[in-house]
Formats: C-alpha cells, structure tokens, sequence
C-alpha cells in the first residue's frame, strides 16, 4: 500500500462565508502540490481542514496511510500529518536545542538535526536571540523530525534568506522523493515540481 | 509516558524561567499572607482563628494569577497545534500541563504556607492540618483552573473572565480546606479531609477530559 490523500467534494464555510465548494483531489506518494490564492481565498482553512483542526462544512477527507490504513476521523489524520504553521512555535525561554529535544521526545522520534539548518552554531542560544529566519528554520528542523508523511506547509518561505528558501525545497524534495506528499499554501513558487492548484478567484 | 514527562518537565522550566509566572505567583501569595497580620494587628487568638482561611484564599487567587496563560501562551505561538497533532491525546496533554502548573505553584505555596503560618501564631497541629489541607485541596485549583484556561484560551485578556468561570467551582475547596483546620484547631471530628480529598480525586481525573474538549473547540474555530 502506498500513501495517499483523497480530499471528496470538500466544502469550507468560514463567518458565513464560502471560501471554497465542493474541492475534490487525489493525491498519491511522492505529490506535491502549490497551493496558491488571494489573502483570504481559504489556504490556511483547507490546511487545517486536512490536519483535523477544522471540519469542513461539506465534503470528506481520507488519508490511506503505507500499513493501508484508512483515516478519515480528524484526530487520526492528525497523527499523519507534519504541520509548519504560519507561526513559527518557538519559546522564546528555551534554547534551540532544547526546543528540538523537546519536540523529538513528544514525537517520539530519534535526535534532532541541527546542522542541515544551518543551526548547529545556535544550540545554546535561547528562542529570544533568534531572528525571524532563524526560527523559520528551527520550525522547518522540527518538520522534519517528525517522520510524519503529509507534509502540510503554511507559507514556508516567509522570512526565509536566499539560502533558507533553497533548504525549504530540498527538504520538500527529498520528502516527495522518499514517499510522502506535501502541500505548501505559498504567494511565491517553491522551486519544487508538482501541482499548482488555484483557491478563490474568478 | 516518555513524552508525557518531557511536556511535564518543559512546561515546569517554563514557568520557573524568566516571564513564567510561578515566580509572581509565590511573591504574590507571600506578599498577600505576610500583609494580612500587619493589618488586623497582634491579636494572636483572632489571627490562628483566620489563618486557614486567609491562607486559602490567598492560594487560590495566586493559583489563579498563573492559569490564564496555562494553554493561552502555546496557542498564541502555535504550539499548541503541534501539541495537537503529536502522538500525545488533548486529554494527555492538559494532564500534563495541569500536573506542572500544581508542581510549580500548588505544591511550592503548600510549603510556603508552613512558614507564613508562624506570622498567625497558628499552634503546630493547625499548621499541620493546614499543610495536608493545601496538599489535598490545591491539585483541584490547578485542574478546574485548567477548564477556565482552556475555555478562555483564545479570549484576549481572558485572565479577566477566568477567575469568574473558576471560582464558583473552586469554592467548595476554600470551604472545605480550611474548615478542616478549624476541626483540628477545635479539636472536633468533621468529615472534611475526607471530603476535599473526594472533590480533589474527581476534579483531577474529569479536569483533562473537560479541558481537552476546551481546547478542540478553540482550535477549531
């Protein structure tokens, strides 16, 4: 069995609003798909949607994990999913390595790496000391940690130096490579190839 | 359990470092029990009769001074959400969070409030009554304040609103937890360890479920 994401006539209401109707696609291992649209066309909404945090007004969401598992309850999505938020969750009183540790140990998975993000050099350094990109990257170290296999990005790129947007699309790449899917909701491309898909709009 | 503790233990570092709040909470119970004697004066038998009840309610309004940001300061930065979707439960989560904010102010107030009782001249079995009462009754504080943190946690100033939604129920703690001191001071038999210790069981094991269920809701919206 291979991963895989199956969004069925999704629906989003938001105050009222239809931000976007009856949204069907399937997506298979090694997909990744540009999610673009205006401020307020629903990105942030059908993101968290897939994660489980929102429920759709209309439509379904199902996730075939590799065991063939098929998930469609929002609190078992949400145990498949790597989220990077459009903020960042770093704890300004913590320093970097122990963010990451931190993290590892509630994901249960194995150490941290530090020096692909350039932060190696940062370890001790406490959250408050970090510029906009350097927490950027902290949160891109932890996406990858988690070993999960949906990858759902919210705006990656933002803060992000010339080098750090590479980094972004290597990691996205190397995530498609090995089998998971991702969706990036992003104003400016990624660098990756895949899907481009419109929210909002005429 | 592995990740249970590391939220544990991260959130106690939390609150112990700069800006975390266990600090203001402790200075503020200090502050509150130390004032109260130099304002009624040195009528020693008044003071043992009111030190129990001073002492709770200064607990509790201290307790409280910490639970807004319980949940609020994590969903504020987002990671809550990744709390949200790590291998943890909700539930798990905030039995985590309401088992560091007791180890970090109910437990620390309990031993303070060993050494403030010398101010009220309350007699050794009263303080000792008045330890085992705190001891008890202050895991309710932090768990019924995990509901009010949950519920309010996407409310700007909802430390405002808390005290308003956690108070009634916290009540019967104050009654109970320094009526208990009064029976030992009296000498009488009374019911009320019993009782505290019954309320603190529930409040304890149905808190993370009615918390977690807060939390989903905020999340969701």
């Amino acid at each position: 069995m291979t991963l895989a994401l199956d969004i069925d006539k999704l629906t989003c209401v938001r105050a009222h609003r239809v931000l976007f109707e009856a949204l069907s696609l399937v997506l298979t291992a090694g997909a990744f798909v540009s999610l673009q649209g205006p401020n307020g066309a629903g990105k942030t909404s059908l993101l968290r949607i897939i994660a489980g945090f929102l429920t759709p007004a209309a439509g379904i969401v199902r996730i075939r994990t590799e065991t063939g598992a098929i998930l469609t309850d929002g609190e078992d999505r949400a145990r498949a999913v790597g989220w990077l938020g459009h903020q960042d969750a770093v704890k300004l009183q913590l320093t970097v390595g122990e963010q990451l540790s931190f993290w590892s140990k509630l994901y249960g998975d194995g150490a941290a790496a530090l020096a692909p993000f350039g932060l190696a050099p940062l370890a001790e350094v406490p959250g408050q000391f970090l510029s906009a990109g350097q927490k950027r990257r902290l949160a891109l170290a932890r996406l990858t940690l988690t070993k999960r296999k949906l990858w759902l990005l919210d705006e990656p790129l933002a803060a992000l130096d010339a080098a750090g947007k590479v980094l972004v699309a290597q990691s996205v790449r190397a995530h498609c490579a090995a089998g998971g899917i991702a969706i990036a909701a992003t104003h400016e491309p990624l660098g990756v190839d895949g899907l481009t898909l419109h929210l909002g709009g005429p | 359990m592995n990740a249970l503790r590391s939220l544990i233990a991260r959130d106690l570092v939390l609150a112990l470092r700069a800006g975390g709040g266990a600090a203001l909470a402790l200075a503020f119970f200090a502050a509150v029990a130390t004032l109260v004697p130099l304002g009624i004066g040195p009528d020693l038998k008044l003071l043992a009769r009111i030190a129990a009840g001073v002492l709770w309610v200064a607990a509790v309004l201290a307790a409280l001074l910490s639970l807004d940001r319980l949940f609020q300061a994590d969903f504020e930065d987002g990671s809550l959400d990744l709390m949200a979707l790590s291998p943890l439960s909700l539930e798990a989560v905030a039995l985590a969070k309401i088992a560091a904010h007791w180890l970090s102010t109910g437990l620390p107030l309990t031993l303070i409030a060993a050494v403030l009782a010398v101010a009220y001249g309350l007699p050794a079995n009263g303080t000792g009554a008045l330890v085992a009462s705190l001891l008890i009754g202050t895991p309710a504080v932090s768990a019924i304040g995990g509901i009010g943190a949950a519920l309010t946690l996407s409310i700007r100033r909802g430390g405002l609103i808390l005290p308003f939604i956690v108070l009634p129920l916290i009540a019967p703690v104050v009654i109970f937890g320094s009526g208990a001191v009064l029976a030992v001071l009296d000498g009488l038999a009374s019911g009320a360890f019993l009782f505290l210790a019954a309320f603190s069981l529930l409040a304890v094991v149905l808190s993370p479920f009615a918390a977690a269920a807060g939390v989903r809701l905020n999340l969701g919206s």
